[in-house]
């Protein structure tokens, strides 16, 4: 029984981690080039392959021909640590998100655990570590300070993200994320409560701390992975380019790749939370429960469903970044702590009251 | 699963070891989340989900990164120049020893481990997880203890921005 355990578990790393989360970030990449191009009035990159799609294999093979150079003065362990920090951190949280229902009778989650939001915000908050590590082992001094400015701003910032999904908890009783995403299939996603319970007088009166939940968690949520308008940490034009000025070539890559990493877990935590996962609107194809039976066909569908919306908010992230300018760093910390941590904590007593006067 | 006990417990070991040794302040913070990450695995391995993942996140995630922060911008590089204290060393694997023997001796008198823990979801109230569980039992049954923590935490922060502002005074 083990062994079978855990070979469906190598198999559904391989096929969700590797196989699909990997290749969605150097799509990422490619649909990030190609939408700033389209906001730009430019043609963007459209000569490898069909519309350019094979662009990122071109981008993976120049990464890794060319000359990793490490400098002299860089503290050598650390400065090879840090950029594998910053990758494996993201690729671990993707073993707790429900990636579709099921296929031939096994659950679509990697690890289906009872503590998947607060799994995800352990993980997520190592990440830092690899910023910090290679600010501080490049020893010079704009990476070092690219370390600092990510340090708080990812401290300021986990406080509201981590506060901002309180009250969706606090809705569903629930800290397993694929009972959630039934929850949400049965009665209406949280931010779309249009069928279900979710029609009732209840469900729209709560839509209403979820949708101020929902704003504070995607722009803590860009703080968190360093993107515009808050990527102060490599911010060009006061730092160079921040904590990775010193890495060329793959190493660089891996800084890269590990902010696409990132976007893309936090848009299907997102998506889990607040969007009802893998489920089809207006409950078509729903499950009767987690353990219930679901047909091959009914597998694949959810799967879908689930990376549609997850592409989704992808091509949101990347139409914010080449939108918006970039924030200064006071602006920001001050956005952080004295507007997000307020409005956060005041939601959570909001919803208890609420469900308090509702039940 | 006996090997994966042994691999996080000598990691959390190594890691332990790591923060004694290291006289780089960075390194030997980086030894301390070693440890913790060895730590929450074996909580983990206990089935204690919530207890190893409060672990990372409150330890690793949030008081060590502080830790870090503040190391890096001290640039504190005295202690990596100054020599082995010997009286310091002595005295410590002194006390070290004098701890080891004393929890041998209570552990050998004490019903520890005689008899196995009764589950959580025999002990507390009805949940649908041990989080749940956790949550009922310590805003029902506990509620007047974790008051009094909340309290002191309060006073702990009110005490440290006091004295660290030094014109309050």
């Amino acid at each position: 029984m083990e062994w079978q355990i855990i070979i469906a578990a190598t198999i559904k790393i391989i096929v969700f981690v590797f196989l699909t989360t990997l290749p969605l970030v150097a799509m990422s990449v490619w649909a990030e080039r190609r939408v700033s191009a389209a906001i730009q009035d430019r043609v963007g990159p459209n000569r490898v392959g069909p519309f350019g799609l094979l662009q990122a294999v071109a981008d993976g093979i120049k990464f890794l021909l060319k000359e990793d150079f490490t400098p002299n003065h860089v503290r050598k362990g650390y400065f090879w640590l840090a950029p594998a920090l910053v990758m494996v951190p993201a690729l671990m949280t993707c073993a707790v998100l429900p990636f579709g229902s099921k296929l031939f009778g096994e659950k679509m989650v990697i690890a289906d655990l009872d503590v998947g939001p607060l799994f995800v915000f352990a993980v997520a908050s190592l990440s830092v570590y690899g910023i910090v590590l290679a600010g501080w082992a490049s020893n010079s001094k704009y990476p070092f300070l690219g370390g600092v400015r990510s340090t708080s701003q990812m401290i300021s910032y986990e406080i509201s993200l981590g506060l901002s999904i309180v009250p969706l908890l606090m809705i569903y009783g629930e800290l397993n994320l694929g009972s959630i995403v039934q929850y949400q299939a049965e009665n209406g996603w949280a931010l779309l409560p249009l069928w279900g319970e979710g029609l009732s007088a209840k469900g729209w009166i709560l839509a209403v701390p979820v949708f101020v939940s929902f704003i504070i968690f995607m722009t803590s949520m860009f703080a968190e992975t360093n993107r515009l308008p808050f990527d102060l940490p490599e911010c060009e034009t006061e730092l160079v380019a921040g904590y990775h000025t010193e890495y060329s070539s793959m190493k660089f890559a891996l800084f890269f790749l590990g902010e696409y990493a990132a976007m893309i877990i936090g848009s299907g935590l997102a998506v889990t939370l607040f969007l009802g996962g893998w489920s089809l609107p207006f409950g078509w194809l729903t499950p009767e429960s987690t353990e219930a039976a679901v047909p091959w066909w009914h597998g694949l569908i959810h799967i879908g469903t689930f990376f549609a919306k997850v592409i989704g908010l992808i091509l949101f992230f990347i139409v914010i970044r080449w939108t918006l300018p970039r924030f200064r760093y006071d602006q920001l910390m001050r956005l952080g702590w004295v507007f997000f941590f307020e409005i956060a904590l005041f939601n959570v007593v909001l919803t208890a009251l609420l469900l308090w006067w509702l039940s | 699963m006996t090997f994966l006990f042994y691999i996080f417990a000598a990691l959390a070991l190594i890691g332990g070891i790591g923060v004694v040794v290291n006289r780089n302040p960075v390194s030997a913070a980086f030894a301390m989340i070693v440890s913790f990450l060895g730590l929450a695995a074996l909580f983990i391995q206990l089935d204690a989900y919530l207890v190893g993942i409060l672990q990372i996140l409150v330890y690793a995630g949030a008081i060590m990164v502080l830790f870090v922060f503040i190391i890096m911008l001290l640039d504190v590089e005295e202690e990596e120049k100054r020599r082995f204290p010997i009286i310091g060393i002595t005295s410590s694997f002194g006390v070290a020893i004098a701890f080891t023997l004393l929890v041998s001796v209570i552990l050998k008198r004490s019903e520890i481990g005689a008899k196995p823990l009764p589950k959580l979801a025999e002990v507390s109230g009805p949940g649908s997880s041990d989080v749940h569980r956790i949550g009922e039992m310590l805003f029902s049954q506990y509620w007047f203890p974790i008051q009094i923590v909340g309290v002191l935490l309060l006073v702990a922060t009110v005490g440290v921005i006091v004295l660290s502002k030094k014109e309050l005074r």
